[in-house]
Parts: structure tokens; C-alpha cells; sequence
């Protein structure tokens, strides 16, 4: 067989120096031809070979391209594999058969593969950065795979496997691809990703955090609006269950102090009425205390408003002043109330209310003064400003009572109403107040003087011991002075005196506007105004203050007021007689100075020889001490207790100068006195079915001194009625049997009537009737129930009034007055 | 025992009788009446008021055992009973009695029953201690005679 063709060379078999003949077989199949590369080869038999003859006769066998397992080649001793092609004579077809294919062999075609050069070149291609360790094994024994190119190196580490097809169907390779190397930490990536991890965890945890604030803080906030709900609902509820049980406390105690003033009008000894006099003043000691608390528990809800009415300023003041009279003197403590002119007799505002700050201030004032004064000074405010710049310097001599006092313009310095440049009216009616209360007391200490108006404080905790009071006072007086538009000050200087300055707005009570009810004025203080007006007096009172009040208060009777420092000057303006002097007031400093010891004073006045001397009054800071001092010898001397008063004044002139009504009793204290003085000797006949009742009543009547008869019955009473009769009154039972009150009442008036007429006529003589032609009996009603209706019909059937049974003091007097003067 | 403590325990027992409202202040009053021209003047009107309450009683007890109840009548005898309560001064009697005119209002006869047993519990206990008080007053009076 001449064939041309390249024979695989089995590497186990091969050494070129041992190259022999090849031994006889049946066939050859020598090398003929070689490329340059591989001439070494030429004459080799390839089937000499035992790897070799097999692929060779597979290759014949087949028709296809067929590998032989990688064996190291001939001379380059490199790994390497063959592919060995049958060549034929002739086209054979696919399905020939293999001894066709056989019988149709012309030679063998054969390739040489260097494996190692290969895959270096290939791989040489990918030029990759990491090393990569490739193997290529031939894998047709699974069990026993030939290496054809790369190390054998261990088999750690990520491998990857692929096939490789050299197109002959009965070889398996397979590519191993290994890195060289263990990859290294992806340094990069690692840090990132951690970073961005922590900047994630980060985020997360500030995300979380917010939130965590933001829900603790909500939470925090509504547990502050619930806390502050409830301190809010707490201190309403405090609020209002003080004003509840101040109010529940306050009505018994109402009832205690109206059981104190009756049992007051009863039959007492000096024990009892001292002990009774005690337990009043101590329930209106609680009384006070209680309003005060309800007060400061309006204020602190709001509740608390002011009224608009017309009343007397000075009126107002008068009150007060007797108010404290009593204590001050007690106290040897001077008081004083001065108005100016320019303040208008009427004024529309709360009086009440007005009263409890003068009264607030005025209290501490006393409680606090031992000696010296208390001056209360009410000034219009345009007043004060224009005097402001004014005012010099005044000495600390020049006071009321000679001590020095805290100066009232530091009092006021802070107020707005003097710091603003022009003063505004706000409308054209108000009237703009300003009040002092001037006291030479403790004074208040410098570390206390920022906390004087906050309630419930007090100077020290032995004070309310010492002194009585919560110390609401100040702080209630500041509201109301607020409510009143205007502010409140202060001046104090410890050891010397305190004074305290507020101004308050009102408008103008002009009787034009009449729409607002008048406060019940005090007639007195209007009707005595009248009968001294014109009169002259003479005023003896160094201290210039002093007098300045005397003088206010006596120029309100009417009375034109000089004023005189020094005694001989006023004597000789007696003397002189231009004007006559009705009286002379004189200070009891003046008295106990100059005048106690000379008779000279009081022989002058006597020796007046036109018309009468005038009255010489005193003015004395307590009673006791100047009682003793009068001389017998001195006759014309009246005395008049301090804290000076108009209304006091004219009682004091009225005794002395015989001038002016007797007024009327005062309405407060009615006594059985004045009941007795109406039904002494009075014939009064009561009619009541009730047997007790009749007793009782009668027996009430006989205490006043009067002559009393009983009926049972309205038939009796008609009879005992019948004119003429000697009876005054009849107080009738309503409900009786038979008949009752209205029909007797009815039927005597009728009688009555009847008489009258006929006397008119002249048919019956008057003389037979006791020479009265108008018979009227005044008939009361006795009422258990007393109910509008039934009062009516008292007045309808011709009864006078009625009283309620069983009787009471004040109205049996209220009744039975209006018929007997 | 002597003057004093005898005119103590007179008043305190009075003042008792005010502290429990068995009295009022009326007959604070009625004690005012009595003096030297009217010397027995609370002695007379107890025994008085006695008497007359005891008869009402007595009188609407009677009315109330009728099947028909005779209301207005009934009323004319509470309105006599209460005004002498108030003229003495006997206030729970009084107040008692109320109750009574208003189940009468009602036409309520049981309401009167309850009533009126009311009204004899107090008028007992009021009528025990005016009988105390009338024995403290003789025998203040008695001692006042025989110091005399």
C-alpha cells in the first residue's frame, strides 16, 4: 500500500536511537510524506505502534476523523495528540459498510497536535490578570483521565470544567480552569459595602431615633396637657369648692349673729351681754374672713363684677371713718378723712367695693399704727399732676399729727397715668380718683415691700397671730383697684409709716342721667347741711394739715371756716368783730398747751359785747382724757371725739345751739322701748279662736304697757267694735270658725260706715258718739301664713295691715307706728 | 338644793330643749312675758297649750278612725294645733304638723296616720319636758318664797 500519510508515534514506544526496522506484518503504513516540522517522522510506520495501528484502523474503519489519547510526541517530548483521516479511492457513500470502507483505503492522512503550544497560544489570547492554571485531559476512561497539557496540580479551589470537541466522536476531553491563585479579599467591595452597611445602620439609627423623639415628646406633651387639664380642673374645683363651703358656712353663721342680736335685745346681765358682745364680734370676724375668701375665689374664676351706681363719696367715707373711730381711739391713733372741692358730690361706681379697699387699707393702717395718725386724702388725679412739679420739698414736720410719713409722690411714681405726657381723658364724664392712705406706723420691711400683694402673704407668720386676718386683703384690694381701671401703690419706710396711693375711675353721678337707682343715702348728712348754713367758725390748729381737715369737714355743714395758728390771733379776730363768729374749734393741742391753765381765753368771749359769745368746741383724741381735764370753772366747753365728722359735728352743735331737728331714731336698734312708747295706755283688743295664741299675743301686748281684751269670736269683736267704743287697735285672727277675720273686718267696716253717714246726716248725734264722727278702728291682721293673696284681701275688706303671728319686734313696730305717732 | 344651781338647771334644760328644736326662739319670747306683773305667765300658757294640743289630738284621732274622712275638718284642726305651736315657740310640733297638713293636701290618709303619730311622739315628749320644767319653776319659785 502506497500511502502518504503522517503515523501517530506512540510515545512509549518511541526513542529515535532505537529505531529498527519494523517487524513483518501483514500490512504497512509508513510516513511518505511529512511537513518540515515534523520530517522526523518520514518512514516511521504508524502501524507499528500499538496506539497508533488502532486509530489508524479505526480511522479506516470509520470514515471520520479519530484522536488518539495524548502521548508525548517524537523528538519535542511535548504532550500531544493525533488525528488520523482515512483517505479513499472513491466517494463512498454514508452507509457503506466498513470492510467497503476497508476495501476502499488508499492511505491515511494524519495531523500532529502539540497540545501544550496549543493552549499556551489560546490562553496567551485571554491575557488575564489573575493566573489561571488550565488542564486539558483526555477523559475517554472516566477512571483514567490522561493529562494532555497543564500541571497536575491539586485540586483546591473553584474548577471549571469544560468539554472540548475535537470532532472525533470516540475521545472525550475536557478543559480544567482553575485559579492559580485563592482570589484575594475583594478589599474594595468589602469596604464599601461595610461602608455603606454602617452609613445604612447609621440612617436607620438616626431615623429611629427621631421617631423615638418625636413620639416621646408627643407623649410628654399630652401628658402635660392632661397634667395641665387637671391642675386647671383642679384649681377650678378648689375655687369653687371654697366659694361652695364658704357659702354653706356663711348661712348658719348668718343665722348665729341674728340669734346674737336678738338675744342682744333680750334681758341680759353685764356677763352675758359682755360674752354676747364677744361672740358677735367673733362672728363677724368670721363673716369677714369668709367674704374675703369668697372674694379671692371670684376673682380667680373671674367672676367678680362691678356695679354702676349713683352714690355719696363722702358718705362713703363718713362710714368708714366711724368704722375705725371706736378702735383708733382706743388706740390714741388720730384719724382723718379729707375730700377735695373738686371731687363731685355724686359718683357712679361700685360703693361696696370702693368701701372694702379704704377699708382693707385702712385696717392694716391701724392694725399696724401705734401712734400718730391715718390720713385718707381723696384728690382728683388733674389735681395732683399739676401739683407735682409744683411741690416743694415739704419738711417731715409738716404732717398731721407732727411724726414723719412715708412721702405719698413715691407712692404714686410708678403709675402709669403720671408718666404719660399729656393726661387723656377717656371720656368726657370720668372721673379720675386718686385716694392716699397715710399711716406713722411699723412701716413695711424693705425684703417684704415686693410681696405686699400677693394673697395669703403676710409680714411675718406671728402676725396673723398678733393681728388676726389671711393677708388676702391687699391682693383683693388690687384687683378690684384693676377692675376699677386704675393701679395701686405704695411708699414705706420701716419704723417711720407706710402709704398707700390707688386711683379708680368713675364717672359722674349728674342727676340728669336718671336711669341708674340711687344708693339709699343717708338723710342725715344731707338734712343738716341746711340748718347751720351761713354760720362762721373759727378753727385754732397749728398744724396746717390738721386743719386743712377741719376745716373740710365743717365747711361741709355749711359753715365758712378761718383758720388761725395761734391763739391771741384768734381772739383778737373775735374781738374785732367784723363778722361775728358763731363758734370756735379749738385743737386739743391748742387746749393743752396754752389755754388749760388761763382764764383769760374764756373771760374774753364772755366779755363780747355784741350779740352772743360764740361756742367754744374742743376737739379731743379720746374722751376719757380731756373729761378729766375741763375746769368746772368753764361752762361754754363742749367736746368733740376725734376722728372729726360732719354728722358728729352737727349733733354736737345741735345740743349746744338748740338748732335743728331731732332726726329720726335710728333704723338699726329697735328696743322695746320704742314699742312701749307707741302702746302705752293704748285699749287693744285681739281676736283669736286659738286660746293659746290669744294668751300669747295678749300677753306680748300687756309687756308694751298696753290695755288689752280678748274675743274668742268675729261675732264678739263686732259687738266690742260697735261704735262707741274706747279701743285704739285690734289685731284680728284670720282663720277662725264660724267667721273669719275678713268677714268681721268687713262687717265693722260696713258698721262703721253706716254710723258715719248717719252722724253726717245728722240722724244720730255726734255728742252720743263720743264727739268722733269719722269712726275708723285700726284693724291688723294675725297671720300664720302670710301670702300675697292674703294680703290683699286684708286690704280689700278694709283691714290696716297685717302682722305675722307669733309677732315679731320689729315689724309689730313697723305696723303699729304708722297708725300712733 | 340651792337658788343658783336651781335657776342653772332651769336654764340649761331650756337651752337643751333649743339646742334639739324641741323649742324656738318664740318662746324665749314667751319666757321675756313674764315678770313681776304676770308672774305665772309661762306656767299658764303651757298649761294651756296642753290642754288645747291634747284635745286636737285627740279630735283628729277621732276623725281618722271614720271610714270617710272628713279632710277639711281635719285641716281646720292641724291649721288651730300648729298656730298654737308657733305662738308657744314648739318647733319640731310644729314642723310635725306641717307634715300632717300636707297629707291632708294629699287626701292621704295613710300619710295622715304616719303623720299624726308623728305629731303625738313630739307633742309626749314636748309635754314630758314642759312638765320638768314647770316642777324646776315651782320649786325656784317655792325656794324664792321661803328665802323671802
Amino acid at each position: 500500500m502506497d500511502t502518504l500519510e503522517q503515523n501517530p508515534v506512540h510515545k512509549d514506544d518511541y526513542n529515535p536511537d532505537l529505531l529498527e526496522p519494523s517487524p513483518i506484518q501483514e500490512e504497512y503504513a509508513p510516513v511518505v510524506f511529512a511537513q518540515d516540522i515534523v520530517s522526523h517522522v518520514v518512514s516511521i510506520d504508524m502501524l507499528s505502534g500499538q496506539e497508533d495501528s488502532k486509530n489508524v484502523l479505526c480511522a479506516r474503519k470509520s470514515g471520520k476523523g479519530v484522536l488518539t489519547a495524548p502521548f508525548r510526541l517524537l523528538k519535542t517530548n511535548r504532550l500531544g495528540v493525533i488525528l488520523t483521516f482515512a483517505v479513499y479511492k472513491r466517494d463512498l457513500p454514508l452507509n457503506a459498510t466498513p470492510t467497503e470502507r476497508i476495501q476502499a483505503t488508499d492511505g491515511y492522512l494524519g495531523g500532529v497536535f502539540d497540545i501544550e503550544s496549543l493552549v499556551e497560544k489560546l490562553l496567551q489570547q485571554l491575557a488575564s490578570k489573575q493566573t489561571i492554571l488550565v488542564n486539558v485531559l483526555d477523559t475517554t476512561n472516566q477512571s483514567y483521565p490522561i493529562s494532555m497539557y497543564g500541571l497536575n496540580a491539586s485540586n483546591d479551589g473553584l474548577e471549571h470544567v469544560s468539554l472540548l470537541n475535537f470532532g472525533d466522536p470516540f475521545r472525550k476531553h475536557e478543559m480544567r480552569c482553575r485559579f492559580k491563585q485563592k482570589p484575594p479579599w475583594p478589599w474594595l467591595g468589602i469596604t464599601t459595602s461595610i461602608g455603606i452597611l454602617v452609613i445604612a445602620l447609621l440612617v436607620g439609627h438616626i431615623f429611629h431615633a427621631t421617631v423615638n423623639r418625636i413620639a416621646k415628646v408627643e407623649d410628654d406633651c399630652h401628658k402635660m396637657m392632661e397634667l395641665k387639664k387637671q391642675a386647671e380642673a383642679a384649681d377650678v374645683a378648689k375655687s369653687q369648692f371654697l366659694a361652695t363651703v364658704s357659702h354653706e358656712i356663711r348661712t348658719p353663721m348668718n343665722g348665729v349673729l341674728g340669734m346674737l342680736h336678738m338675744l342682744m335685745d333680750t334681758d341680759l346681765d353685764v356677763t352675758q351681754l359682755d360674752y354676747v358682745r364677744t361672740a358677735q364680734a367673733s362672728g363677724k370676724a368670721l363673716v369677714a374672713l369668709i367674704n374675703e375668701v369668697l372674694d379671692q375665689a371670684k376673682i380667680e374664676s373671674g367672676k367678680l363684677e362691678l356695679e354702676e351706681v349713683q352714690f355719696d363719696l363722702r358718705a362713703i367715707l363718713d362710714d368708714v371713718l366711724s368704722l375705725f373711730s371706736g378702735k383708733s381711739q382706743d388706740k390714741g391713733v388720730e384719724l382723718a378723712v379729707y375730700i377735695s372741692d373738686q371731687v363731685p358730690q355724686m359718683l357712679i361706681g361700685d360703693p361696696g367695693r370702693f368701701r372694702q379697699i379704704i377699708i382693707n387699707l385702712m385696717g392694716n393702717s391701724i392694725k399696724f399704727t401705734e401712734k400718730g395718725h391715718i390720713l385718707v386724702t381723696v384728690h382728683l388725679v388733674e389735681e395732683v399732676i399739676d401739683s407735682i412739679e409744683v411741690e416743694t420739698e415739704s419738711s417731715s414736720e409738716n404732717t398731721l399729727s407732727g411724726f414723719p410719713v412715708a412721702d405719698r409722690r413715691q407712692s404714686w411714681k410708678g403709675f402709669r397715668t403720671f408718666s404719660q405726657e399729656g393726661f387723656i381723658h377717656p371720656f368726657s364724664h370720668s372721673i379720675n380718683l386718686i385716694v392716699s392712705v397715710e399711716d406713722t406706723g411699723e412701716g413695711i420691711p424693705l425684703e417684704a415691700q415686693s410681696r405686699v400683694f400677693t394673697p395669703f402673704m403676710q409680714v411675718g407668720p406671728s402676725i396673723s397671730r398678733t393681728h388676726g386676718g389671711t393677708g388676702i386683703g391687699l391682693s383683693i384690694s388690687k384687683c378690684l383697684v384693676n377692675l376699677m381701671k386704675g393701679e395701686i401703690g405704695f411708699a414705706s419706710i420701716p419704723k417711720i409709716g407706710s402709704t398707700f396711693t390707688f386711683t379708680a375711675i368713675f364717672t359722674s353721678g349728674s342727676s340728669s342721667s336718671k336711669k341708674y337707682k340711687s344708693q339709699q343715702i343717708n338723710k342725715m348728712s344731707n338734712s343738716v347741711s341746711s340748718e347751720f348754713y351761713g354760720m362762721r367758725a373759727l378753727v385754732m390748729d397749728p398744724r396746717p394739715v390738721r386743719a386743712k381737715v377741719s376745716k373740710y369737714q365743717i365747711r361741709r355743714l355749711g359753715i365758712h371756716v378761718e383758720v388761725v395758728s395761734q391763739w391771741k390771733q384768734g381772739l383778737s379776730s373775735i374781738c374785732r368783730g367784723s363778722n361775728a363768729i358763731n363758734m370756735v374749734i379749738v385743737e386739743q393741742e391748742v387746749w393743752d398747751k396754752y389755754l388749760n391753765n388761763s382764764t383769760l381765753f374764756f373771760d374774753t368771749l364772755e366779755k363780747i359785747d355784741y350779740g352772743t359769745p360764740p361756742k367754744v368746741f374742743l376737739l379731743s383724741n379720746s374722751i376719757s382724757s380731756s373729761g378729766a381735764n375741763i375746769s368746772t370753772g368753764v361752762c361754754n366747753m363742749t367736746v368733740i371725739p376725734k376722728p372729726l365728722r360732719s354728722s358728729m359735728l352737727a349733733a354736737a352743735l345741735q345740743r349746744t345751739m338748740g338748732v335743728g331737728n331731732k332726726g329720726n331714731p335710728c333704723n338699726g336698734q329697735l328696743n322695746s322701748l320704742s314699742l312701749r312708747n307707741l302702746l302705752l295706755g293704748r285699749k287693744i283688743l285681739i281676736v283669736d279662736d286659738n286660746n293659746v295664741n290669744l294668751k300669747v299675743a295678749a300677753g306680748a301686748m300687756k309687756k308694751y304697757g298696753a290695755d288689752v281684751v280678748s274675743a274668742t269670736r268675729g261675732i264678739e269683736a263686732i259687738e266690742l267694735l260697735t261704735p262707741p267704743h274706747q279701743f285704739d287697735a285690734c289685731f284680728m285672727d284670720i282663720q277662725m270658725p264660724e267667721m273669719d277675720g275678713f268677714e268681721a273686718t268687713r262687717r265693722i267696716r260696713d258698721m262703721e260706715h253706716n254710723i258715719n253717714n248717719r252722724i253726717h246726716h245728722g240722724e244720730l248725734s255726734v255728742e252720743a258718739y263720743n264727739n268722733v264722727s269719722n269712726w275708723h278702728v285700726s284693724i291688723l291682721a294675725m297671720t300664720a301664713d302670710v301670702i300675697q293673696a292674703t294680703r290683699e284681701e286684708c286690704l280689700r275688706c278694709g283691714m290696716d295691715g297685717y302682722v305675722s303671728k307669733p309677732f315679731e319686734a320689729e315689724q309689730l313696730y313697723r305696723e303699729v307706728s304708722r297708725f300712733f305717732q | 338644793m340651792d337658788l343658783a344651781a336651781l335657776k342653772t338647771q332651769l336654764k340649761n334644760f331650756v337651752q337643751s330643749m333649743f339646742e334639739e328644736g324641741v323649742l324656738d326662739n318664740q318662746f324665749s319670747q314667751i319666757q321675756a312675758l313674764q315678770d313681776s306683773t304676770n308672774p305665772n305667765f309661762v306656767e299658764e300658757v303651757i298649761t294651756l297649750f296642753c290642754n288645747d294640743a291634747e284635745r286636737i289630738v285627740n279630735e283628729i284621732n277621732r276623725n281618722l278612725g271614720y271610714q270617710n274622712v272628713d279632710f277639711s275638718n281635719l285641716d281646720s284642726y292641724v291649721h288651730q294645733l300648729k298656730g298654737s305651736s308657733s305662738s308657744i315657740g314648739a318647733n319640731r310640733l310644729k314642723l310635725a304638723c306641717a307634715n300632717l297638713r300636707q297629707a291632708s293636701d294629699e287626701r292621704n290618709k295613710e300619710g295622715c296616720l304616719q303623720a299624726l303619730q308623728l305629731i303625738t311622739c313630739e307633742y309626749c315628749l314636748l309635754r314630758r319636758k314642759f312638765q320638768a320644767l314647770l316642777h324646776l319653776e315651782r320649786s325656784i319659785v317655792e325656794l324664792e318664797t321661803n328665802q323671802k
